[in-house]
């Protein structure tokens, strides 16, 4: 059994690398892979949970379009996630609900700031055991 | 990672070219400004790829080059300068980037070492309070929707137009502060709610603020313009952008970008280097909404200027004037700006897309300030929290070979997280404070991230542009204390 999600090394930026048996498993790793650079999944409480729509021409930019929608999502609305439910999935479409709380300094350690997921070095692969993405981000 | 297996060819010990030929689809060489030493590094990297790759994009001009502080980004290598023909090139945001005019902005004072040490512990404080900071800060200022359209279309000026500054800061700010062209609409909501809480803060990651001490002055006469007459004498550096206005513009133009491509057959070696021809709606969008992203980082950096001010000011209890804290210059290094440039000997109208690189045009140039018009553009080049800061101006050559631009800073070596495991943030402190350098961070553990160690040697960087001719060397300057967010 893989690991959810993998972090490396990229000289001004850092990368995940997610795994899923299936797109939506890979999908909502990526989102873990994410909001496990921002602060420690462990310290995010389910506290509240959020709706969203995601559409992009393809399903390649699809998952960097979701991932930016997350970051967005902290940025601006100070919320952290640890749960993503993927309800709905097409090539061009995702529809999940997220579970987490908001930003409370006395309790989340903040690591660093993400600006944005890119898509240099974007890889969707498939092999026997699922799938597996990696998404470069600019930090 | 793989070694990058193509060959450079040596014009001479600062100029490398990559042929034209090395790749299918380049429309132009690739030229590194680097000295050998410095090649292997990049070599490591696979960052001459990326410099071969951004020769892939329609109507570029000259070459594709680099700075030698040129390191891996996504796309675009970082230290990138191209430039395409406005008639039939592009422009790419991911040849500005994420953090939209990030720069950097200097300030002079009066005062020496030995006036500011005995103080230096409260004047940190006084700015680690003053002068938001860190991942998630919020500014003072409160500013509405209207506010936000104004300022991103006022630029510097909305500032200090607010008692934020002086009105000769915008003599000495790239563009008078203001870039023109800046169209609000083409600002998405989500930019906008990603920006307004965030104006007036100096950020995270690489962005600083910091006290200096000027070590040399190689050419007196060209600092003595800028006010930098003695070793000893106190400066202070502000380094930030456009914050998550600048990331969500990049972004959402990005993605408009990306789905142009196709429509206007161009091929790309790389998805980040998504583009749309200058003249077409996608590509005037784009630099209507990064033009409003820039003006909001010249407020931010303005901003800041007139809380450092007014921090030594209390601290210290004399006024900002008779402190003699005038502002030496403000650059930016993330742009895409519409110049004229002389090619094959021709003016020619091209967008110039520098990604941490900055513009050194020289004396005599219209666009070089008036206190410099005689010397030429102040360029600033900060280094690592450890070593030292340059300043430099521009020159003729840079004009004729680079489209007046030179490098930007240090350049990384490591990566954050090699660096985090090399170093541990409290034994920077330890380190530095034996040296004399006083660190405040938000963060202690991404300190390690900035550690001198995951950087070139600014002063190599600098030797090659000045080596090369690109810029003429004035002034070095090292850090006494430094504010990291």
């Amino acid at each position: 059994m893989k690991e959810a999600f993998e972090i490396f090394d990229h000289t001004a930026d850092i990368g995940i690398i997610a795994y899923g048996a299936d797109f939506e498993k890979l999908f909502s790793n990526a989102a873990l892979a994410l909001f496990s650079l921002i602060t420690d999944l462990e310290s995010i409480q389910e506290k509240l949970h959020l709706d969203l729509e995601v559409r992009s021409e393809d399903r390649d930019g699809l998952l960097v379009d979701w991932l930016n929608e997350l970051i967005y999502c902290f940025d601006s609305r100070h919320t952290l996630f640890n749960r993503f439910d993927i309800e709905t999935l097409t090539h061009t479409a995702l529809k999940a609900t997220c579970y987490g709380e908001d930003f409370d300094p006395n309790k989340h350690k903040i690591k660093i700031g993400v600006k944005a997921a890119t898509y240099h070095l974007l890889r969707l692969d498939t092999d026997e055991s699922g799938y597996k993405a990696q998404v470069i981000l600019d930090i | 990672m793989t070694q990058w297996q193509g060959q450079f060819i040596k014009i001479d010990d600062y100029r490398w070219k990559i042929p034209e030929d090395y790749k299918t689809g380049m429309r132009v060489a690739g030229l590194i400004y680097s000295s050998e030493g410095m090649l292997e590094s990049m070599r490591d990297e696979q960052t001459p790829e990326q410099v071969a790759n951004v020769a892939f994009l329609p109507g570029i001009v000259g070459y594709s080059l680099a700075m030698p502080d040129i390191h891996w980004g996504y796309g675009f290598p970082i230290g990138g300068v191209a430039a395409t023909d406005t008639k039939d090139g592009v422009v790419s945001p991911g040849g500005v980037g994420y953090d939209i005019n990030c720069g950097v902005r200097l300030l002079r004072t009066s005062l020496n070492e030995g006036e500011v040490r005995p103080r230096i512990d409260q004047l940190i404080n006084a700015l680690f309070h003053n002068v938001p900071s860190g991942l998630g800060s919020e500014g003072k200022i409160r500013i509405s929707q209207k506010d936000m359209n104004q300022l991103m279309t006022e630029g510097a000026r909305w500032a200090v137009k607010r008692g934020l500054g002086l009105d000769e800061d915008l003599d000495v700010t790239e563009e008078g502060g203001c870039l023109s062209g800046a169209d609000p609409s083409k600002v998405s909501d989500r930019a906008v709610k990603r920006g307004m809480p965030q104006a007036g803060t100096l950020g995270s990651g690489n962005h600083f603020l910091e006290i200096q001490v000027v070590k040399e002055i190689f050419d007196p006469q060209i600092a003595s313009v800028m006010g930098i007459t003695d070793r000893g004498q106190v400066l202070v550096l502000i380094h930030t952008g456009s914050r998550g206005l600048g990331h969500q513009i990049c972004t959402d133009h990005l993605r408009i970008m990306e789905q142009a491509v196709a429509r206007y057959g161009i091929k790309l070696p790389d998805r980040q280097l998504a583009c749309a021809p200058v003249e077409s709606r996608e590509g005037q969008d784009y630099l209507g909404a990064m033009a409003c992203a820039a003006n909001y980082a010249w407020v931010n950096r303005q901003c800041i200027a007139h809380w450092v001010r007014e921090s030594f000011s209390e601290i210290l209890g004399i006024s900002p004037d008779k402190l003699g804290m005038r502002q030496i210059y403000d650059v930016a290094h993330n742009i895409a700006k519409i110049e004229e440039h002389a090619v094959n000997g021709c003016s020619l109208k091209v967008c110039v897309h520098r990604k941490g690189a900055t513009r050194a045009f020289p004396a005599g140039h219209k666009d070089t300030p008036k206190r410099y018009k005689e010397v030429g553009q102040p360029v600033l080049v900060p280094g690592d929290m450890g070593r030292c800061s340059f300043v430099a101006v521009g020159t003729q050559k840079a004009m004729a070979e680079t489209f007046g631009s030179t490098c930007h800073g240090a350049g990384r070596i490591l990566s954050r997280g090699a660096a985090k495991r090399a170093i541990r943030g409290a034994d920077i402190i330890r380190e530095l404070g034996s040296r004399g350098i006083l660190v405040k961070a938000g963060s202690i553990s991404a300190l390690a991230e900035e550690a001198s160690q995951a950087y070139k040697d600014v002063a190599e960087v600098i030797d090659v542009v000045h080596q090369a001719g690109i810029s003429r060397k004035v002034a070095m300057a090292t850090p006494m204390a430094v504010i990291k967010g």
